[in-house]
């Protein structure tokens, strides 16, 4: 992975004293809270309901053991012994104090992390596909791109103060891991007709209350000439993007009012100049370096067949159907990629504790090349298991209560932290998440339905991708009781669809029931071996609705 | 309002004239970009330096022709937050080659000096009475950048491959 240089270090350190200075001027009261609020939120600190939450970027999803045990120090030390993995590649911890937050990025700072761009209207931290570099079905390793991006991004002078917050997503893969179309701008790298690998460029898509799936902008990009386009991309938006109504300010309203062909025109246009004028500066050497961190690891040659994984599935049922979910294939013949789901029965999704993160950072050293990967999904990832190992990894994450055989199954759900923790949330999200992962805790179940997205976010922002859902619920507030609307029918992948609304929303104490009564008109229509979203998308909304409001 | 201009607080011999002010008969003087659009001949007939102050969403490019007899170009920001201002500097001094003055008014915050600096303004209205102190600090504040701006600070890219080039 990225090792920091001297400069990258001087950078996060200058960082690190600029904040704590601003801290001082605010705990002596020299800032007043206004004055303090913009700088606060430009180092990833939000005053939440109850105590402050510091947002950490975890670049790419990419994270050492050193680091992941950091975020556990952290945890332990300044937090209540946990942290919260989000949608966008970030750790939260919810309940630090002011004054400790700048020797917090300190600590961050000796491991190579910060917490620059997580908040404001800036160019947000870069997330990608948490099999980048290990796939078997990766056209490209799409991190040293996001390396490239995350430095260009990084304090850029003319685009700390956008008309509202920016998030890119790169995936090289064929299958999208990494939800593009819901992103401002989506980059997938792929292969054009002569063989070149290059960036087909989305832009305009988002979620919240105007979802939008984003409409390519440029079919193909050369490499080299990716910064150049952003640059172009982010300046058009820049002078154009609304400012007068923060709900219209996302770039997806400017390429909707535009139309994505005169969006594209002008960005090509800018593109251009820019190009002419050679005021993007990315050297071919530094294209070099930066793709000498992501080299693979030192692989031992290793036959593609693995006696002692197949008997192990034979031995244990168990075991065989964690591998089915949580294993996926590696490009490197003997390995495998392993999903944990932070997901157990009845818990928060995306929280793990201090403890399991230091456990999780040791098998990543024992079991893997010290490195750990987060997902958009909440989960963790080891991206580089022996498959001869996966057995015994398999007991040690039982252990940790996080070997739990769902991902990508109904309880393997994206949840936002609700009015639980959020000051802009309607709705609560955990107990909801709780309620429907206790009702299908049995796992023979779940692995009968077959592979089901549920997202859940407790207020219209979608922090928890609810529009993107196989099923959608969003909590709404009515007279003030919880309510939650449910979506069928949307997907972040390639073949990405928006959610449409089943019907009037329904009270907390029946969302699981609802989830249920849907998993089973489904069950009842599915033809072999047809996943529930083929089947929604065969049938169509009217069997789910009709079955769902016959019984209410 | 103290004017820093290249890190030292200066007089401003500058006048702005609202759009239904009279023109003085001597010194020079800022009007917006409607009255330089609407009395252009005029203004250039006095024979007094000339300056334009633009609002966040004028386009600049409505002043290319221009740029040669303009000593000042202001640039406000109303509200901090607005970030228009910050490409329309790097377009002036990047794109178009603009020289003269180019100045921030408005709300500008000391925490904004560096980026702005770097967008290719070199003068500030800024509400502090320890102007200088406050730009001294700021602009020391960063020794690295990732980013070519508009300023002459070397990016990081350049630095790192100086010996191999």
């Amino acid at each position: 992975m990225y090792r920091y240089d001297d400069y990258d270090r001087q950078i996060v350190a200058e960082r690190v004293e600029q904040y704590r200075d601003q801290v001082r001027r605010r705990i002596s009261g020299e800032l007043s809270e206004d004055e303090f609020r913009p700088l606060r939120l430009m180092n990833g600190l939000y005053l939440q309901l109850h105590a402050y939450m510091l947002r950490i970027a975890i670049p790419y999803g990419t994270l050492s053991s050193a680091q992941l045990r950091r975020l556990a120090e952290i945890g332990r030390r300044w937090d209540r012994g946990y942290g919260h993995f989000t949608t966008r590649q970030n750790i939260q911890f919810n309940w630090p104090r002011l004054a400790d937050s700048p020797d917090i990025l300190q600590a961050l700072a000796d491991v190579e992390m910060h917490a620059i761009q997580t908040s404001g209207n800036c160019i947000r931290n870069t997330t990608a596909d948490q099999f980048a570099g290990v796939a078997l079905d990766e056209i490209e390793d799409p991190r040293p791109w996001c390396e490239i991006i995350r430095q260009w991004s990084t304090f850029h002078p003319e685009f700390t103060f956008l008309p509202r917050k920016f998030k890119i997503a790169v995936t090289g893969s064929a299958h999208d891991r990494a939800a593009l179309r819901v992103h401002d701008i989506g980059l997938a790298l792929k292969r054009n007709a002569q063989g070149e690998v290059g960036f087909e460029v989305m832009i305009g898509g988002g979620q919240g209350r105007t979802p939008m799936l984003a409409p390519t902008i440029r079919e193909f990009l050369p490499k080299a000439d990716l910064l150049p386009y952003l640059e172009a991309a982010l300046r058009v938006y820049n002078r154009a993007g609304r400012r007068d109504n923060i709900y219209k300010a996302r770039i997806k309203i400017l390429v909707g009012a535009l139309g994505a062909a005169e969006y594209a025109r002008q960005t090509e246009e800018e593109f251009q100049r820019i190009k002419a004028e050679g005021s993007v500066e990315l050297l071919p050497a530094e294209i070099e370096r930066i793709h000498a961190f992501f080299a693979p690891p030192p692989y031992e040659t290793l036959s593609a067949d693995v006696p002692e994984f197949v008997a192990a599935k034979l031995d244990d049922r168990r075991f065989a159907r964690w591998a089915r979910t949580n294993v996926s294939p590696h490009k490197q013949p003997g390995y495998a990629i392993v999903t944990i789901t932070l997901k157990p029965v009845g818990g928060v999704p995306g929280d793990a504790t201090s403890d399991q993160m230091d456990a999780i950072a040791d098998l990543a050293d024992r079991y893997g090349f010290g490195e750990i990967r987060v997902t958009h999904d909440q989960n963790l990832v080891l991206p580089d298991v022996k498959q001869s190992n996966l057995s015994a990894l398999w007991a040690a994450l039982k252990a940790l209560n996080l070997g739990e055989a769902n991902a990508g199954l109904v309880s393997d759900m994206i949840a936002c932290p609700g009015l639980d923790y959020c000051n802009l949330a309607n709705a609560r999200s955990i107990p909801v998440a709780q309620a429907i992962s206790r009702r299908f805790a049995d796992l023979e179940r779940q692995h009968e339905i077959g592979e089901l997205r549920i997202k859940m976010s407790g207020c219209i922002n979608a922090c928890g991708h609810h529009h993107v859902g196989h099923i959608g619920i969003l909590g709404v507030d009515k007279n003030g009781e919880e309510f939650y609307q449910i979506t069928l029918g949307g997907s972040a992948d390639e073949k990405a669809s928006l959610g449409k609304i089943l019907g009037p929303s329904v009270p907390r104490e029946q969302v699981a029931d609802a989830v249920e009564t849907i998993i089973d008109t489904y069950l009842g229509l599915r033809k072999d071996g047809e996943k529930f979203l083929d089947t929604y998308r065969r049938v169509g909304i009217a069997p789910f609705k009709e079955k769902l409001y016959a019984t209410a | 309002m103290p004017l820093l201009k290249h890190g030292r607080v200066v007089d401003d011999p500058w006048h702005l004239v609202g759009d239904d002010d009279p023109l003085p008969a001597e010194g020079p003087v800022v009007v917006t970009l409607k009255r330089w659009t609407a009395e252009r001949e005029a203004l250039l007939a006095r024979g007094w330096p000339l300056g334009v102050r633009l609002e966040p969403a004028d386009l600049v490019e409505t002043l290319v022709p221009d740029l040669a007899r303009l000593e000042l170009i202001e640039v406000d920001f109303p509200k901090f937050n607005d970030g228009r201002g910050y490409s329309t500097a790097r377009l002036l001094r990047q794109r178009y080659r603009y020289a003269g003055e180019l100045r921030a008014v408005g709300r500008v915050l000391r925490d904004q000096l560096l980026y702005l600096h770097r967008c290719g303004f070199d003068a500030f209205e800024i509400a502090r009475e320890d102007a200088v102190e406050t730009w001294i600090k700021a602009v020391s504040e960063f020794g690295a950048w990732y980013q070519r701006g508009a300023d002459d600070r070397q990016t990081v890219n350049a630095l790192r491959h100086r010996r191999a080039s």
